[in-house]
């Protein structure tokens, strides 16, 4: 059963992902039959190629995708690098799991309320200060270049950045590194960046390569915050897709094979800059250079991170104070009055979507766990290295979701699953599983064997040991690792809503709905909602392991030491 | 016109034919017998989601068929109508004919030609609901009108929408009354108006509403577009807009994304003027806070365009009792008042009130005037939409003039 678990992982996976792409590549060649077109032709991409800005689109999402990436890695490495374990540091450490659970789109609805022209920034200093009675007609928000956009997703994209590299570092044995370092005369943060660095990044590069290509085919965040003449290219593809005009899902088709050479792009283009970085870099990690700069890493380190949390925070109350707000307008600081008029409203509507948000979370997220640990503990008692077609776990990570997720609707009508739950949860779990796995995997795999090698010489059968010894050590960052799936499950709208027909309503499917009204404070009232629930599965995977009374110690050695 | 749609007739009404042994539909004509399928069935209603006022009708229409029909009622709340397009043409592109995910759908305009031209929708059936006469269609044909195409059937009425203006009264005392009117007051007023960025639904209908103010060629509107005449009847249009784009908000380098999102810029102080399909759209937002007591609507001088928006049935819903049932009550008296009022949600009514019975029409009588929403006879100067073709033409000449900025 164990061995075909790997199996069971890739099929799950790989063919949902194949199959929409087919589907979409068919029609991006001019194979639509219901249309009318058997031919293959090349007309959809004519009519792409006029459209106006493809151009742009294409640059936007190219590079807002790139510079999130790189702004957002940056920010982690330096502030890990001069994180002291100084009250702050810890403080802003815990800040990643809430940062993690609030959504996309609430972070983008909240960021740009924070920086909008008529926003919580200007307010703060308006008109005592600016002199502003009205808000300045100012280009801040959906700006041409996607300013706006990048600076949402490195919001975003730093804490989970954050959270893989925090679940990479005990490996290192960073401690013992450091020492050496400091021993021969290097600053504590020149010392982090050349002997801690150069192995940690190998460890985090699949979540980098993940994130570029979710940051270069974003919808959400990119409708919020992207720019508008023209939008970024997945926005314009989700338009096409939808446009009642139907022979425009052959241009739409082809846009999505284009979002995924874009997408490929960036990831090739990534990999070049890391190439170029590692030339560069060692000359600089040899050079003997010992105190350099350190104050300067240090102080942009900190500062770097915090300002990426206090802005994400600050949207989140932006949001809060929407929900409640009465009357509330320019240059106001704060609502003229509170009510809790959106709150109540919302209630009677809130019962079924959460029921089901929770469902598929849970359900999604458990079969997830559960495969990863199989598949992990497979590899383990077959003592395999990682296989190399692992990598295609993280094929729907990889694969743009606008790319697929419209073929896959037909494919699955094809093979006649009616759009119904247990389709919503196959869907999410393509989505889910990579993460919990990536997550998950490299604690597993450095779990100390000793302990169930003294397991077994006492006779106890794998099965056993498994139960009563790895998975006992095991359970905090298993736990993490299904708080992230959970929050993965909860965030999706896409998958949901196409894989489901509308009819599995869930938190974020409401929130996104009802966002097409713009009515921020029903908006507030919602997202709050949306990330209410994922930091409960956060603070429950804190919580669980010390109720539970988990021992902490995870290698024999230093219980006989200690 | 006419020959190419009793042409369309026919063809629907072979095809209706040809198909109805293998799914036996109801027979509308039989309404009895279509309650009686009705009873027990689940029907899915795709209809936009983005108002929590229209969220919360829908939400008392489904405890009424619960209650009456027996018949529950599912709203599928959608982000855009189009979407609900794509996915019945998704469904028979895999050839998912008679299972269908869709039972109803809330529609107009050019996703209802759309859906019509690719024979996606179930028909004709309207005709045929007991309560479509309180309509009177004869004397209202906007109800059996949609973009200057006939519905032939294939939509019932629902709800009339129509452009209202909105501003501060508190800050402008002479509000634009044309189109016209508007550039001027833009240029005395930078940055304080704009509308939605094509191919948004509420932005397309401002460009309509220019161009039949500012085109001496209005017949031609009504018919098919014709790619010799279009350059010669937009022009002033195009014209117009470079003269009043720098005059809008953001430079008009950047365009609100929905109709909905100018009433928050509109609460925000970005905007002193908006407008919106909704008559009572700006009555509401104060009510819920979001715009100040001293909001005021009113329609331009020369009338505003205005439209009716329906429901339909996709051809392979497997409820189609139960959605012609919802259809039904949706235009009875007690449905179609409390959507007019106010209270819940403020959606004009379709039925020709003064032609019910009086206990009916009592139904309809409001309380106070909400002094934000329209006078009672300012609708009364509805313009007619163009031919939905006028629509996508437009799009694609804006985008290309003003889809990079």
């Amino acid at each position: 059963m164990l061995r075909l678990a790997p199996l069971l992982i890739l099929a799950l996976l790989v063919i949902p992902v194949t199959a929409g792409l087919g589907m979409v590549l068919l029609p991006a060649f001019g194979y639509l039959p219901v249309l009318g077109s058997e031919q293959a032709n090349l007309s959809a991409w004519q009519m792409l190629f006029a459209q106006p800005g493809l151009g742009r689109s294409v640059t936007v999402s190219f590079v807002s995708g790139l510079a999130s990436t790189a702004l957002a890695l940056l920010i982690v490495v330096l502030f890990l690098a001069a994180s002291q374990g100084t009250w702050l540091d810890r403080s802003l450490r815990r800040l990643v799991s809430p940062l993690l659970a609030i959504p996309h789109a609430a972070v983008a609805f909240g960021f740009a309320f924070l920086i909008a022209p008529s926003g919580l920034m200007a307010r703060l200093i308006s008109p005592w200060l600016s002199g502003w009675e009205a808000p300045p007609d100012a280009l801040i928000v959906n700006d041409p270049w996607g300013l706006a956009l990048t600076f949402g997703l490195v919001l975003k994209e730093a804490p989970f950045l954050l959270l893989m590299s925090l679940a990479a570092l005990p490996q290192l044995q960073a401690e013992q590194r450091l020492r050496l370092a400091r021993s021969l005369g290097y600053a504590p943060t020149l010392a982090w960046l050349k002997v801690v660095l150069p192995s940690l990044y190998p460890l985090i590069r699949l979540p980098v390569y993940a994130v570029i290509a979710y940051a270069t085919s974003v919808v959400d965040m990119a409708l919020i915050l992207g720019p508008r003449l023209p939008p970024t290219l997945s926005v314009s593809i989700l338009g096409w897709f939808n446009d009642p005009d139907l022979t425009r899902r052959f241009m739409a088709s082809a846009a999505a094979v284009l979002q995924l050479g874009v997408t490929l792009a960036a990831l090739i283009s990534w990999w070049l800059l890391e190439q170029l970085a590692r030339r560069l870099g060692q000359r600089w990690l040899t050079n003997g250079e010992r105190t350099r700069g350190d104050t300067a890493v240090r102080l942009i380190g900190r500062a770097g991170f915090s300002v990426a949390s206090v802005a994400a925070l600050a949207a989140l109350v932006g949001l809060v104070l929407f929900s409640v707000a009465g009357f509330w307008r320019f240059p106001e600081l704060l609502p003229q009055s509170f009510t809790v008029d959106h709150w109540q409203r919302s209630a009677s509507m809130l019962a079924g979507p959460l029921a089901n948000t929770a469902l598929i979370a849970l359900l999604s997220t458990g079969l997830a766990a559960v495969l990863v640990v199989a598949t992990l503990e497979n590899e383990q008692r077959q003592q395999l290295h990682p296989t190399r077609s692992l990598w295609l776990l993280y094929l729907p990570l990889l694969v743009p979701q606008i790319a697929f997720l419209y073929g896959l609707v037909v494919a699955a009508e094809r093979w006649g699953i009616r759009p119904q739950m247990a389709l919503v949860v196959a869907g999410h779990l393509l989505f889910v599983l990579p993460y919990v796995y990536l997550s998950l995997a490299e604690t597993y795999r450095r779990l100390d064997p000793r302990w169930l090698y003294i397991a077994q010489s006492l006779g106890v059968s794998r099965r056993r040991a498994f139960w009563r010894v790895r998975l006992p050590l095991i359970i905090a960052p298993l736990l993490t690792s299904v708080a992230v799936g959970l929050a993965v499950s909860i965030g999706q709208y896409l998958p949901t809503q196409l894989l489901g027909a509308g009819r599995v309503p869930t938190v974020t499917t409401e929130a996104v709905a009802l966002a097409s009204g713009s009515n921020r404070r029903l908006i507030g009232v919602w997202a709050i909602v949306q990330a209410g629930l994922p930091l409960l599965g956060f603070m429950l995977a804190i919580a669980l392991p010390r109720w539970l009374g988990v021992p902490k110690r995870t290698t024999p050695t230093t219980q006989s030491q200690g | 016109m006419k020959p190419r749609s009793a042409l369309a007739t026919a063809v629907a009404l072979a095809l209706v034919t040809l198909t109805a042994p293998a799914v036996a539909e109801p027979n509308p004509q039989e309404w009895e017998a279509v309650l009686a399928d009705a009873d027990g069935q689940t029907v899915y209603w795709n209809a936009w989601g983005g108002d929590a006022r229209t969220n919360r009708y829908i939400a008392w229409v489904a405890e009424q068929m619960q209650e009456n029909y027996n018949v529950r009622v599912e709203h599928v709340k959608l982000d855009d109508t189009s979407s609900a397009v794509a996915r019945v043409l998704g469904e028979q592109q895999a050839g998912n004919d008679s299972e269908g995910s869709i039972d109803l759908i809330w529609i107009n305009g050019e996703n209802f030609a759309a859906m019509r031209e690719q024979n996606l929708l179930f028909g004709p059936f309207a005709e045929s609901l007991p309560n479509f006469a309180l309509t009177y269609p004869d004397e209202n044909p906007e109800v059996v009108t949609d973009f200057t195409l006939p519905t032939e059937g294939y939509e019932s009425p629902w709800g009339k929408a129509q452009i209202t203006f909105y501003y501060d009264s508190a800050q402008i005392d002479t509000p634009p009354q044309s189109i016209e009117e508007l550039l001027t007051w833009a240029k005395a007023h930078p940055g304080q108006f704009s509308y939605p960025r094509i191919p948004d639904f509420t932005g397309s209908t401002f460009l309509k509403q220019s161009l039949i103010e500012l085109t001496e060629q209005d017949d031609a509107l009504y018919a098919p577009v014709e790619d010799a005449k279009f350059e010669e009847i937009t022009a002033p249009l195009w014209a117009y807009l470079d003269e009043l784009h720098p005059h809008l908000w953001r430079s008009g380098r950047s365009f609100p994304d929905s109709g909905p999102n100018l009433r928050t810029l509109m609460s925000d102080g970005e905007l002193s003027l908006a407008f919106s399909f909704y008559p009572t759209d700006a009555a509401v937002a104060v009510m819920e806070y979001e715009l100040p007591e001293s909001v005021r609507g009113y329609v331009l001088e020369d009338g505003t365009l205005g439209n009716v928006h329906f429901v339909a049935i996709p051809y392979n819903s497997p409820h189609t009792a139960g959605a012609m049932a919802l259809a039904n009550f949706l235009l009875s008296p007690e449905a179609q008042a409390q959507k007019q009022s106010l209270s819940m949600w403020g959606d004009r009514s379709v039925l020709a009130i003064q032609q019910l019975e009086p206990s009916d029409q009592a139904l309809f009588e409001q309380g106070d005037h909400h002094p934000s929403a329209l006078p009672a006879d300012a609708l009364s100067s509805t313009l007619a939409e163009p031919h939905p073709s006028w629509m996508n033409a437009l799009q694609e000449a804006w985008l290309e003039r003003y889809g990079v900025n």
